[in-house]
């Protein structure tokens, strides 16, 4: 017998001939939200920085600048060429001078010093942005190789909890959730921002 | 097991020999000298309060959080309820996405199966993310026997496996080092501290050892052609398989690597996608403290272009389905490896993670540990809690794990013909108990302890035996001169 067939049968074995019913679950927890965007995006902004995260707000015509400004105040003056950006990101969203990601090995990425992607949703409660490898967000390797992470967040793809931001995401998809920059407590348990990913996070809010 | 009572067939066990499941010594032996340990117990304090607190502060901000629970309880027993169908349905789903699935019957065929899969691609080395079934497997030292080198690459794990170490906690598993043991650790093993006039002026500040550990891995993680994790959770209905993480090992580990091997329980599936909604609320919540992790990597299969180009799947029985036997024990199943019943467990935070001899310490493990063996080969570990409640307390899906101890105790002592000097004591202290004169005739010589004691405020560990089997792990406070009972008598007569 295969070693699929032999664990099947032990679960049939062990659930008995005539099973249980399946028992009901109950979802009473909460999968909307009442709350106006303003408001979200203040909750979403609280919880960015309390996870040391930098967040600038801007106009939807600014983005640029403001992601220059942010890469210049993260990164120091002469940082330009060492910006790349997600194939897909609009072009009024790039910063002067960077280079798109075009499937480059990842040892090439990795000596980038950062990187701009957009995100598919982010969820307020929890401080969560979702990057879902689509031409916008790029590919997994580009938002984590670089030591410095510029995510570009428009105020219609944010939603209050987990529940609204995973309706809208494909399950299909290579996602990543990233909240904060990386960070580890296993010493002492002390918080220490940046282990093996991007050392620093920049939130561009566009309101 | 009850499947055996019911003249159901025996379901295996995990088997011996091979893994970490079994301790080499029993529960109080080991404890015994965990207690003796006063840095242990200081950094363990120190570690559980602090978590304890945070939990506590981020799970009372969340108004729906007993709905949340309820739901997580019932869609893990649902799961359990029609577990094989949940699992073809995950097999189709992967490899509909063009992954490859494996099942391993025990620990042997799992490791097995991930070492033909390593040699196919030619490599000698693995990166790996923390993972605790592979650990329960003892997939590292099988590797290391054929010839691989694993490379734990979460920094507690790390740390762990340069000290030549074990694992104490499930979330924080150094957590019995300080700063100072780990600098040192590090300092000794790893290779850009060991030539000749390298600057080696690395601090203990955590900042400083968490750059070193960048550092020591960032290379391997970009030559690293094979990566080796588990998963925190399987959807069935869309082949989508979770790893959470804190550090950014992990998404290395699930990104660079052209092949990627993930080895998992089978009661990690969950049955649809809407499920995760309950549990990426639940779990870092209860484990961390935090309200997300930093990072939480999903993926369905192979995606062209994006992170690994081959997955295999390798799912895992290793006495599970001896534990689903059990309809009382099945619950501890459920677990999703928070370690929030390891932190308010006041048995755990004085005897450490070490004491239980598996990788599963703590309550939760108080219970998998003795039914994924069979209750005779960690016979101690049911006895390991006092019962209190703390931990179903703080369980996210609400397993019930004081009720499961106490239905393993009554299975140990089924089996166990023998009358140990513990059951004769307390079967004494329960007639005792109940009976005025016997319980005043009890204290009376109780009372000759004090005698014992010679004016210390505890009894001495050197009870006679078989008195001291009970008070070698136990400070029994020195009985009072006088009892209640006496004092009253004397001060307000009858
Ligand atoms: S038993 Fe519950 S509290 Fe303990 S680790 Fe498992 S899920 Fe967490």
């Amino acid at each position: 017998m295969s070693a699929r067939e032999e664990i099947l049968g032990r679960i049939r074995t062990a659930l008995g001939e005539h099973r249980a019913p399946v028992p009901d679950i109950v979802r009473g927890y909460r999968t909307a939200d009442g709350r106006p965007t303003t408001e979200l995006l203040d909750v979403l902004v609280d919880r960015l920085e309390d996870y040391k995260a930098t967040v600038v707000r801007c106009l939807a015509d600014e983005v640029a600048g403001t992601v220059a400004t942010a890469l210049q105040a993260a990164l120091g003056a002469h940082s330009h060429g060492d910006v790349v950006v997600a194939p897909g990101l609009p072009a009024e969203w790039r910063p002067d001078g960077a280079v798109e990601d075009d499937g480059r090995p990842a040892v090439a990425l990795a000596e980038h010093a950062a990187t701009v992607t957009g995100v598919t949703v982010a969820v307020a409660d929890t401080g969560t942005l979702v990057l879902d490898g689509s031409p916008r967000c790029g590919r997994r390797a580009l938002s984590l190789l670089p030591d410095c992470l510029v995510c570009v967040v428009t105020s219609d793809q944010v939603v209050g909890g987990v529940p609204e931001g995973l309706a809208r995401l494909d399950p299909r998809a290579p996602l990543t959730l990233i909240s904060g920059p990386s960070a580890t407590s296993d010493i002492e348990l002390q918080r220490v921002e940046g282990v093996h990913g991007p050392r620093t996070l920049v939130v561009v809010l566009v309101t | 097991m009850s499947a055996v009572d019911l003249g159901m067939p025996s379901l295996p066990h995990a088997p011996r020999g091979v893994g970490h499941l079994r301790g080499d010594r029993s529960f109080p032996d080991a404890a015994r000298e965990s207690l003796r340990d006063g840095q242990l117990r200081a950094n363990l304090g120190h570690a559980t309060s602090t978590i304890r607190a945070k939990r506590k502060a981020v799970v009372d901000e969340v108004p729906d959080w007993a709905e949340l629970r309820e739901a997580g309880r019932a869609i893990k027993a649902a799961t359990m309820a029609r577990l094989d169908e949940h699992l073809v349905a995950l097999e189709e789903q992967v490899t509909a996405r063009g992954g490859t699935v494996h099942w391993a019957r025990d620990a042997e065929e799992a490791n097995e199966i991930v070492i033909r899969l390593v040699q196919a691609t030619g490599t000698d080395e693995v990166v790996k993310v923390k993972s605790m079934a592979t650990q329960e497997i003892g997939l590292n030292e099988a590797l290391e026997a054929a010839g691989i080198a694993a490379h734990e690459t979460d920094l507690a794990e790390l740390i762990v496996q340069l000290g030549e170490d074990t694992p104490s906690h499930i979330l924080v598993p150094a957590i019995h080092k300080n700063r100072a043991e780990i600098r040192e650790i590090f300092l000794r093993t790893m290779p850009q501290f060991q030539e000749q006039g390298v600057d080696a002026d690395l601090t203990d500040e955590p900042r400083r050892l968490a750059m070193a550990a960048r550092a020591h891995l960032r290379e391997r993680f970009l030559r690293a052609r094979v990566a080796i994790s588990g998963a925190n959770f399987a959807v069935a209905e869309t082949g989508t398989l979770a790893v959470v993480e804190s550090e950014g090992n992990g998404r290395m580990c699930l990104t660079l690597p052209r092949t990627l091997i993930t080895v998992m329980g089978i009661e990690k599936v969950v049955p649809t996608w809407r499920d995760l909604e309950v549990f990426l609320q639940l779990l870092p919540r209860s484990s961390t403290g935090e309200r997300m992790n930093p990072y939480t990597s999903l993926w369905a299969g192979v995606t062209p272009g994006d992170g690994p180009q081959e997955f295999h799947l390798v799912l895992v029985d290793n006495g599970r389905t001896a534990v689903l036997a059990d309809e009382v024990g099945r619950a501890a199943l459920h677990c999703i490896r928070c370690s929030a019943c390891l932190n308010v467990c006041p048995v755990y935070e004085r005897a450490g993670g070490h004491a239980y001899g598996s990788v599963y310490p703590g309550p939760i493990g108080a219970v998998l540990s003795p039914q994924l063996t069979g209750v005779e080969d960690n016979a101690s570990l049911p006895y390991a809690s006092s019962l209190c409640g703390a931990c179903y307390d703080v369980c996210p899906v609400a397993i019930d794990i004081p009720s499961i101890l106490v239905h393993l105790r009554a299975e140990h002592v089924e089996a166990q013909e023998r009358t140990t000097p513990e059951a004769v004591a307390f079967r004494a202290l329960a007639k005792a108990m109940s009976t005025p004169r016997l319980w005043r005739l009890a204290q009376r010589a109780a009372g000759l302890g004090r005698l014992l004691s010679r004016g210390k405020p505890t009894l001495p560990a050197a009870l006679p035996p078989p008195a001291s089997k009970w008070t070698r792990t136990r400070d029994l406070p020195t009985p009072p001169r006088e009892t209640f009972t006496q004092q009253w008598v004397r001060e307000r007569g009858r």
